[in-house]
């Protein structure tokens, strides 16, 4: 029975599940130690947190409304590291999929236009750094980042110069209200369902399809893959398109379903960062779309949650963002599980 | 553009150049010795951060610079520790403290000076300048260069340097000659990530006098563009670094003179990095174990 259990144990495979929920934990303390050394009141700051993201049907649904975007995000970098690259560039394909949205709903006022064109921008945007990685064996971390940036001015540019709203200097132009996301309710649109078939799409491309089969060898073991037939090279250049296409999607979405503007605000703010916040969700979804479904969710809580924070506890929004970022330096610490079974089975010794 | 603008940019240029050739520097010893990091953008910011804060409590721009080191040395050892003695992957430590950098300046900023994003330094928390018509210059720039031709020197002509090398190209023979292996690539990377520290703080207490929480500006990036660029030679990284610091010179020369769109003269430096790095990548060659981790039998 016992023999059983332990097997159960192993086949659902819980360890990096367990592994995330201490590097979550590890995050808020040291978040608490930072907020004390700053004079703020650690349990106060996350108790608002928790209320403001679970406390009412709004929080949820503003939780799910930022778990959306870096779902899709997210998605991007998994599917690199799945396939052996390390894909910054989410964040620049998200950037042409917010701008594309706006320009092609304008030309012709219609919701899967926009979407479909937000993805091809999106995969476009990514293409130069397959090429590059592919052709002349370039980094991929130093070429996507290097397109984020080019990309962050151009479309500052689209943004301050032919598309900015003449009548409101402060965003873009809108999205027709007939392109826009249906709403389910509570701000919330349709987004979040698309994101979430997205990452079950991306599961089943994965793993139940002979292309996903090949991306996953080729990352798994290049030589080897190409011993058995496959081409490693398509593989990475089907990674990034694909991971360009998810952001774009994203980025897309983040423009059409979100009111009350439907615009991209002056300077960017509301389509800066979710990139990044996306390689923090995949690995602590261990760059699988599952847990990425999960992981978004709980980075989604946390944005949510910064608002209530900020305005019951005074705390600066800013501490989500330290309290992520040592979430993933604790996720990247190997064999924690072992480390802490190992601590553990010492303190129970003694 | 007449004399004085060319002068102007040059100028700035070396300034520019600065935290770009010490990040490239330290990132080429670390790399030597067979441990990657992408973290430098991160190191870059944070630094900057607390080298500050440094500063402004002592009075003092010198102890801002050494107290960007510390803050280097301190993320260099949590890397080290990731990537050598617990044998992570090197990508995914670097990519936690690039956003650990982005949360804990903005923070910071806000919490500490109590302003959001941005903070001017009192003037006597700022290193000291030569100041000439066409700009001003910082014996940091000396400084660098001088760091630079030391590291190199140290490198390729010491049995130090041959020991990093070796540990990078080659550890398993270099652990049967007993080298320790670990030894030497965790403190490659707590100096690698040191000189980032230091061109980091410069950049706060020294060049422009200020913390902006995006200060660092994708500069960690580019110096490890500049390290590809270099072939992994320090002295190399010199001319690299300086022809970056040019770019970012120029493109902060002409963007308020609106002959074109700024936005795409501030894509300039980045557009460079690709170019350079995409026409020079086919020689370049990392040491044979960058990035690996190493398992003794």
């Amino acid at each position: 029975m016992k023999k059983s259990g332990s097997e159960l144990f192993k086949s659902l495979n819980v360890r990096p599940f367990i592994e995330s929920l201490i590097a979550i934990f590890v995050g808020f303390l040291i978040g608490a130690i930072v907020l004390l050394a700053f004079g703020y009141n650690p349990f106060e700051a996350y108790y608002w947190l928790f209320q403001g993201a679970l406390g009412s049907t709004r929080g949820i649904a503003s939780t799910l409304k930022y778990a959306t975007p870096i779902m899709l995000t997210a998605l991007t970098f998994a599917i690199g590291t799945r396939t052996g690259i390390f894909n910054i560039g989410a964040e620049g394909s998200f950037y042409f999929g917010a701008i594309a949205a706006v320009i092609f709903t304008n030309v012709w006022n219609n919701m899967l236009f926009g979407l479909v064109m937000g993805m091809l921008l999106g995969a476009l945007w990514a293409l130069p750094a397959a090429v590059l990685k592919v052709y002349r064996g370039v980094h991929e971390v130093i070429s996507t980042i290097m397109l984020n940036w080019i990309g962050w001015f151009f479309v500052l540019w689209l943004i301050v110069g032919p598309y900015a709203n003449p009548n409101d200097p402060n965003k873009t132009i809108r999205i027709p209200v007939e392109a826009r996301l249906p709403e389910i309710g509570y701000g919330l649109s349709i987004a979040v369902i698309i994101a979430v078939i997205a990452s079950l799409l991306t599961y089943f491309l994965l793993w139940h399809t002979t292309m996903g089969f090949g991306m996953r060898a080729s990352g798994m073991n290049e030589k080897a893959a190409r011993y058995a037939g496959m081409n490693p090279k398509m593989a990475v250049m089907w990674s990034f398109l694909i991971g360009g296409l998810l952001s774009g999607l994203g980025g897309a979405m983040k423009i059409m379903g979100e009111g009350p503007t439907y615009a991209i605000s002056q300077g960017g703010a509301n389509i800066y960062g979710f990139g990044f916040d996306g390689i923090g969700v995949a690995l602590v979804g261990r760059n699988h779309p599952l847990g990425i479904i999960l992981a978004a969710i709980f980075f989604g809580m946390l944005r949510a949650g910064t608002a209530l924070m900020q305005a019951q506890a005074q705390v600066p929004l800013e501490i989500i963002k330290v309290i992520q970022g040592i979430i993933v330096i604790t996720v990247a610490i190997p064999s924690l599980y072992d480390l802490i079974k190992k601590a553990i089975h010492r303190g129970a010794a003694q | 553009m007449n004399v004085g603008d060319v002068l102007t940019v040059l100028f700035t240029s070396l300034m520019a150049m600065v935290p770009i050739v010490l990040t490239s520097v330290g990132a080429a010893w670390s790399e030597r010795a067979g441990v990657v990091s992408i973290g430098y953008e991160g190191v870059l910011l944070m630094s900057a951060f607390f080298g500050a804060i440094f500063a402004e409590l002592a009075h003092n721009a010198l102890v801002g610079l050494i107290g960007g080191i510390l803050i280097g040395v301190l993320l260099g050892m949590l890397h080290g520790a990731l990537t050598v003695y617990l044998k992570g992957d090197h990508v995914i430590p670097g990519i936690g403290i690039n956003l650990l950098a982005m949360g804990v300046v903005p923070f910071g900023i806000l919490a500490y000076w109590g302003t959001a994003g941005q903070h001017q330094l009192p003037h006597d928390a700022q290193m000291w300048h030569w100041k000439t018509p066409y700009g001003e210059l910082s014996p940091m720039v000396f400084v660098t260069v001088l760091i630079a031709i030391v590291t190199w020197w140290v490198l390729f002509k010491t049995p130090l340097g041959l020991r990093v090398r070796s540990v990078g190209e080659n550890p398993e023979a270099a652990d049967a000659l007993g080298i320790n292996v670990e030894k030497y690539r965790f403190w490659s990377t707590v100096y690698g990530h040191a000189l980032a520290g230091l061109g980091g703080a410069f950049m706060s207490v020294d060049w422009l006098g200020l913390v902006h929480k995006t200060m660092s500006g994708g500069r960690g990036f580019i110096a490890l563009a500049n390290m590809v660029f270099s072939g992994w030679n320090p002295l190399v990284s010199l001319i690299g670094g300086w022809l970056f610091g040019f770019f970012d010179a120029l493109a902060t020369w002409l963007a308020p003179k609106h002959i074109i769109p700024g936005q795409f003269i501030l894509m300039l430096p980045y557009i460079m990095t690709i170019i350079i790095v995409a026409g020079i990548i086919g020689k370049a060659r990392p040491p044979k174990w960058d990035g690996r981790p190493y398992k003794r039998e």
